[in-house]
């Protein structure tokens, strides 16, 4: 990680930061190129550093290599843009950065085979822009993600970065910055969709001499990286919409709860806040104003329940992070007692874009009742896996086929897992849903932070709803009876129809308490964690009676209904798998072919390992 | 008049009168909706879900969660309601030892009646994780997690009313279970067993450690001669257990009682709480008159609990507890010792037995300052839920019994004595002879001094006097529950309050609302009993503890002067610090060297806060510096119990307090490097 880039000065109006801004605008454009290399967490992991490093390693002048947050194409990583001419490279090796610098950076041509090509249509793409997968994007939230230096605030400032930070604090008084808000109809990202101006109106007119803002940067959904991303490809625009809602709201003090399992994240946002400190951003009388603030970075210990908004103030307080009942909500006794708004991370880094291009700018994308954009962690069996932003509204087809390029390997899309454990299971003839808050919500599911899993037709929908009655079970705090319980018991019965062990009778009683769990349960974790059980049974419930009356699964997913065979014609006899069966259920004479005893079965697969000759399958 | 608001609950309208929240005007509206997690005197949980209500446009809620607003159309008894709540039931026996019939709790357990009025027939799932072993690793109380129904109601009370916190939740999902710290046994932290935890726990998870059997096979032994004690709030709540209302009072009953099952003579804890007093006003006289502040306030010692909460986390207030013996201890004493001789018997055949309210009394009464040749002073320590137990397993039918007279000579006692059982009871009953002993002389026909000090009555947690005693301001505060506690020794250090005497009891209200005493024992039952225990007092002839004959006559015969070096030796005790945490030693070196000099920094709370993290890092960077790892034995320890000379470190074997990190050097040169060479 690179040290914060100091930037030797302190911006303390308007004018000083625009003078700035331009300042860092004429260094860039100084640049006859500039090399953007991903290091977001998919490319980061295929070996971004060494391509950097690669770059680095060439010094041309008027170029500058960098890295960048997540570009989003995570399936066609490490990525490589050149600006400005918006030539992106796919599937970036450190050996092919010696042939890039000699043809585009050097002699302005393309390197044909590092471009990406459309597996359908077998067309090249040079330019990101026209690239399917980023054609029908809007990005919002995303939009410094990739194309700036994270570790720079520098570069965000070069993009309007904390001019609506000026605007909010020296040109509109908090009623009026939080009346934007509340005329953008911004609605919470983080799941619940609460209007984002009410709760500051909330906590702007709670009483209290102490006010506090948090950023709820617990994102904990299993294949949600959304919040990631923004944190570790444009920290600033996180930090500059907390400041905007602690002015808004009266605050001077300010915390980022984020996950210890995200070291990458963390320490980018300790860099900006950092940084931003230095350029007198954050601290005593921003801008010349009365506005001070402060902002701290606490780390969560990586519990799922403190992404629930009660939960995560408890656990900064340093207690145990347990939900408690609301009301009183936070916006009236939050943090220590004190008014607090508690917003998530993707909700920030949209807010400055709205007081920068005003509401009706924000209002004119996305559906009338959910407007703006929305973030995507697209993964699973989909062609293009990835980080999008779309329109709220936009179907579920268009995220899956437009932009994720449909299931993989010609096989048939089954369902769209969204929204985490607390989401639902959408079947393909939901495909044209809307993906805003209501239609979501009407479905079964949830927009939930944004993971978007998409399940193919070798999906057991059974042991996906069991997977996720697993995760919350061990996610649950065990504070209130039905979610400690309740998802206990559920679980258990899931495990049951796997196993093909359940009755008729189970299906009845695993319903009922999933009414119960949904009914009755303390917080949110609890009252959404049947959902997954719920929504696979209204979507698919011949699958579950499939493996309770005909005990089969349909996907051939579930173990318990298949068994090892020996096909004698490929056996040879010579009793490898007979010696290596912990179970002692092979028998045979030495060269005569094998049988399995499937009463005494395992169905541990060792036998399969053993045979030389593959004569043993699962069947 | 203002139009009174209202809430429609199940059709029937009902004012709000200030009710706290919705599960508290139900109630008043006559419908008893059922909890587990819900404690007047504590903060609302919302956890156990068994309160929930259906209320118009707002959907099933947890009534305790909610509150009552005008207007409100809220619906108790519904189709939902009903299967939420046994389904609820249901979940919790699945996971619950359901042997009631060895439970402690069989037949006063909140699980077991609430399934009975639910009518939870069937339990449709496997039983599980119910292996947790046991804790019994204290004489007060046993930990059963295999009944836990994670309520938190002990949690709550430990952190808010006795804001000492020693258990809490731990682990996630269903593995979620309350325990002390580290999975520690409550032996080996800093519980004060007072037991208010059990006292709130809804099912068997936590009780009383019985000494029930004990008690038999004395009883039944012919050799051994039973003696019992009996302490003042015991006669007020006993008859709670054989259905009478709180505050019913008859100690005769109790007498007879325990005559009837066996014990050979019943005497009075109230006597030695006339000794007490005698004792302790004395000390406090020596201390008020002899100008010197050092050690006022003088804090009341008769509380178990505070006196172990003293020792762990205030032992700079040692020297302020008067030195003496609690009234059960002082009759441990003066049984084993004087009675014996009374009654002609060998002081080894007595076994005394004492009747408490409290749990902590049985910690001590085990406690090494009080055997003798490790003989116990008190031999055992009966609950008042245990004696009814014993009364009940005899068959004795309890209001039959004709009610009998205390035995003598340790049976007689004054009000003063009496009033022990209340919050301020002890405060009162000094002043009461305070004010007699430092009255100028009396002619006959004076009128008499003062006998009640309404200033120090009541059920707050906290309450103030300044008592005119025959012309001495007196300052005194009078406390009850550890967390009123804390704040007044906040107070007292930061100088926001200077006293001369605080009474502290442990238990809210004092011992009437002690752990041992009958369930429930919320506000209103503690308010009953305490009433009681001064109706009992306003009926004695005498209220004054120096005017008790028996107490004259046990200075005249045994004790001699009072505060004089008998009464010292058999009267009075000192106490210690205490480490709240049991921990081994942290090395910092791998291999084990025989021989090596060992070096110990204590880094326990109060040595951690004086600065020993700092002291540990010097002397590891000498020790490494030097290349002496394989010379000296560097470790962190826990707790000399020497916290008031914080912080303490260990040099082969000789403990150095009130080091400073300046010293460090110093002490690594003459000490470590000096001994090496030797």
């Amino acid at each position: 990680m690179e040290t914060a880039k100091k930037t030797g000065m302190t911006i303390g109006s308007r004018d000083e930061l625009k003078a700035y801004a331009a300042k860092v605008r004429a260094e860039m454009a100084a640049q006859k190129k500039r090399v953007l290399v991903c290091t977001g967490p998919g490319c980061l992991a295929n070996g971004a550093e060494k391509i950097l490093d690669a770059f680095r390693s060439h010094s041309i002048e008027a170029v500058g290599a960098t890295r960048t947050g997540c570009h989003g194409f995570c399936e066609v990583g490490p990525l490589v843009r050149i600006e400005p001419d918006d030539v992106v490279y796919v599937r970036v090796k450190p050996e092919d950065v010696a042939e890039i610098v000699e043809e585009t950076l050097r002699k302005g041509k393309v390197v044909e085979r590092l471009v990406y090509r459309d597996p359908d249509t077998g067309r090249t793409y040079p330019k990101e822009s026209d690239i399917p997968f980023y054609a029908s994007q809007t990005k919002v939230a995303l939009s410094n993600c990739g194309a700036i230096n994270p570790d720079d605030i520098g570069e965000y400032i070069a993009r309007d970065g904390y001019q609506a930070l000026a605007r909010a604090v020296l040109d509109l008084s908090p009623d009026e910055a939080i009346e934007e808000v509340l005329e953008s109809g911004l609605r919470g990202r983080g799941g619940g969709g609460f209007p984002t101006g009410r709760k500051w109106m909330f906590a702007r007119q709670a009483k209290g001499d102490q006010k506090y803002v948090v950023c709820n940067a617990d994102e904990g959904d299993p294949g949600a990286f959304m919040d990631r991303c923004i944190m570790e490809g444009d920290p600033h625009s996180v930090l500059e919409g907390l400041a905007i809602a602690a002015s808004a709201i009266g605050a001077d003090r300010g915390y980022i709860y984020v996950r210890a399992e995200y070291p990458l994240a963390v320490a980018r946002m300790k860099n900006a806040v950092k940084q931003a400190k230095e350029c007198g951003l954050l601290g005593a009388n921003i801008f010349g104003s009365d506005f001070s603030f402060d902002v701290t970075i606490k780390e969560g210990a990586g519990a799922f329940v403190c992404g629930e908004e009660t939960a995560l103030l408890a656990s900064i307080e340093g207690k145990r992070g347990m939900p408690r009942p609301r009301p009183p909500f936070p916006a009236n006794e939050g943090l220590f007692g004190k008014p607090t708004i508690i917003n998530n991370v993707e909700t920030l880094a949209t807010v400055p874009a709205i007081i920068r291009r005003g509401p009706a700018w924000f209002r004119a994308i996305g559906a009338e009742s959910s407007p703006g954009t929305k973030t995507f962690a697209v993964t699973g069996q989909v062609a293009n896996t990835g980080l999008v932003e779309v329109p709220m509204g936009a179907t579920l087809r268009d995220v899956v086929f437009k932009i994720g390029g449909g299931v993989i390997g010609g096989k048939k899309f089954k369902a769209a897992q969204i929204g985490g454990p607390s989401g639902g299971c959408l079947p393909e003839e939901l495909l044209d849903t809307p993906l805003d808050y209501d239609s979501l919500k009407k479905a079964g599911a949830m927009v939930g932070s944004g993971g978007l899993v998409i399940l193919d037709e070798g999906t057991c929908m059974v042991e996906v709803a069991r997977f996720f009655m697993h995760f919350t079970q061990r996610e649950s705090c065990g504070k209130c009876v039905p979610c400690r319980e309740g998802t206990k018991r559920m679980l258990e019965i899931m495990e049951k129809i796997v196993a093909g062990r359940a009755t008729l009778e189970d299906l009845d009683t695993l319903e009922q308490i999933a009414w119960v769990v949904k009914e009755s349960s303390l917080c949110a974790l609890g009252k959404t964690a049947p959902n997954p059980v719920l929504t696979t049974l209204k979507y698919f419930r011949d699958e579950y009676l499939a493996h309770i009356v005909d005990k089969k699964c349909p996907a051939g997913v579930c173990t318990a209904f298949k068994s090892y065979v020996i096909h004698p014609e490929l056996c040879k006899g010579c009793g490898k798998c007979r010696r290596t069966c912990p179970a002692e259920a092979i028998t045979g004479e030495t060269k005569h072919p094998h049988v399995i005893d499937a009463a005494k079965c395992l169905k541990c697969g060792a036998c399969v390992e053993a045979c030389a000759f593959g004569a043993i399958s699962l069947e | 008049m203002s139009v009174q608001q209202k809430v429609i609950v199940d059709g029937l309208s009902v004012p709000i009168e200030g009710e706290r929240n919705l599960l508290e005007l139900v109630r008043k509206a006559g419908v008893d909706l059922p909890t587990f997690c819900y404690h007047s005197e504590l903060s609302v949980y919302g956890a156990c879900r068994m309160c929930v209500v259906e209320i118009d446009k707002m959907g099933i809620v947890a009534s305790c969660t909610v509150q009552p607003q005008p207007g409100m159309v809220v619906h108790t008894n519904t189709e939902k309601l009903r299967t939420i709540r046994r389904t609820i039931l249901e979940l919790l026996l699945a996971n619950h030892d359901r042997e009631c019939t060895t439970c402690d709790k069989n037949g006063a357990c909140k699980l077991q009646e609430l399934a009975k009025r639910f009518g939870v027939a069937d339990v449709r799932f496997g039983e599980e994780d119910l292996d947790m072993p046991l804790d019994r690793s204290t004489p007060a109380l046993v930990r059963d997690p295999n009944k836990c129904i994670l309520c938190g109601d002990c949690v709550r009370v430990c952190g808010e009313v006795q804001k000492i916190g020693v258990l809490d939740f731990s682990h996630r999902g269903s593995e979620a279970m309350v325990g002390p710290a580290f999975g520690k046994q409550l032996a080996d932290v800093d519980c004060v067993q007072c037991g208010q935890c059990a006292s709130v726990c809804p099912t068997g998870a936590i009780t009383i450690h019985s000494d029930i059997d004990r008690v038999w096979k004395a009883i039944h032994d012919p050799k051994i001669k039973v003696v019992a004690q009996v302490a003042p709030a015991i006669r007020v709540a006993l008859g709670e257990e054989f259905g009478h209302e709180p505050g019913w009072a008859e100690p005769g009953k109790v007498v007879a009682a325990l005559k009837r099952i066996g014990v050979d003579m019943v005497f009075d804890t109230c006597f030695t709480a006339d000794l007490t007093v005698v004792e302790e006003t004395a000390e406090f006289l020596e201390r008020l008159v002899s100008g010197s502040r050092e050690r006022l306030p003088q804090f009341t010692s008769c509380c178990p609990a505070w006196v172990k909460y003293v020792e762990q986390y205030h032992p700079e207030y040692l020297p302020n507890l008067s030195s003496c013996k609690s009234p059960q201890q002082m009759f441990g004493a003066v049984a084993r010792r004087f009675l014996s001789r009374e009654l002609g018997v060998e002081p080894e055949s007595l076994f005394v037995v004492s009747v408490m309210p409290c749990t902590a009394k049985k910690f001590e009464a085990a406690r090494k300052e009080f055997a003798v040749d490790g003989r116990p002073d008190v031999d055992a320590v009966l609950t008042t839920q245990e004696l009814a137990r014993m009364i009940r397993e005899t068959g004795i039918e309890f209001d039959k019994l004709p009610i009998a007279p205390f035995d003598l000579p340790l049976g007689v006692s004054t009000g003063a004595g009496m009033i022990f059982g209340n919050s301020g009871g002890v405060a009162e009953a000094v002043l009461r002879a305070a004010a007699e002993l430092l009255a100028p002389e009396k002619k006959s026909g004076m009128p008499q001094t003062q006998l009640v000090f309404e200033e120090v009555r009541g059920l707050e947690g906290v309450k103030e006097a300044t008592v005119n005693v025959a012309g001495n301001e007196v300052r005194m505060a009078v406390v009850s529950s550890l967390g009123a506690a804390a704040e007044v020794l906040r107070r007292i250090e930061s100088g926001e309050a200077v006293y001369d005497i605080v009474e502290v009891m442990s238990c809210p209200g004092g011992c009437i609302g002690g752990a041992g005493q009958p369930s429930p024992s919320h506000l209103e039952v503690r308010r009953k009993r305490t009433e009681a225990l001064y109706d009992v007092d306003t009926m004695q002839m005498l209220r004054r503890s120096h005017d008790n004959p028996y107490i004259k006559a046990l200075y005249d015969r045994y004790l001699g002067d009072v505060g004089g070096e008998t009464a010292h030796s058999s009267l009075h005790t000192s106490y210690g610090t205490r480490r709240r945490i049991a921990g081994e030693d942290i090395r910092f070196s791998a291999e084990e060297v025989d021989g090596r000099l060992s070096v110990g920094v204590c880094v326990g709370t109060c040595c951690y806060l004086h600065g020993s993290y700092d002291l540990l890092r010097g002397l590891m960077d000498r020790v490494n510096r030097e290349g002496l790892t394989d010379k000296v034995d560097l470790h962190a320890t826990f707790c000399f119990e020497k916290c008031e000379h914080s912080p303490n470190i260990e040099i082969g074997g000789n403990i150095r307090s009130n080091v400073t990190s300046e010293e460090i050097d110093k002490i690594f040169e003459e000490e470590i490097l000096a001994r090496l060479v030797e």
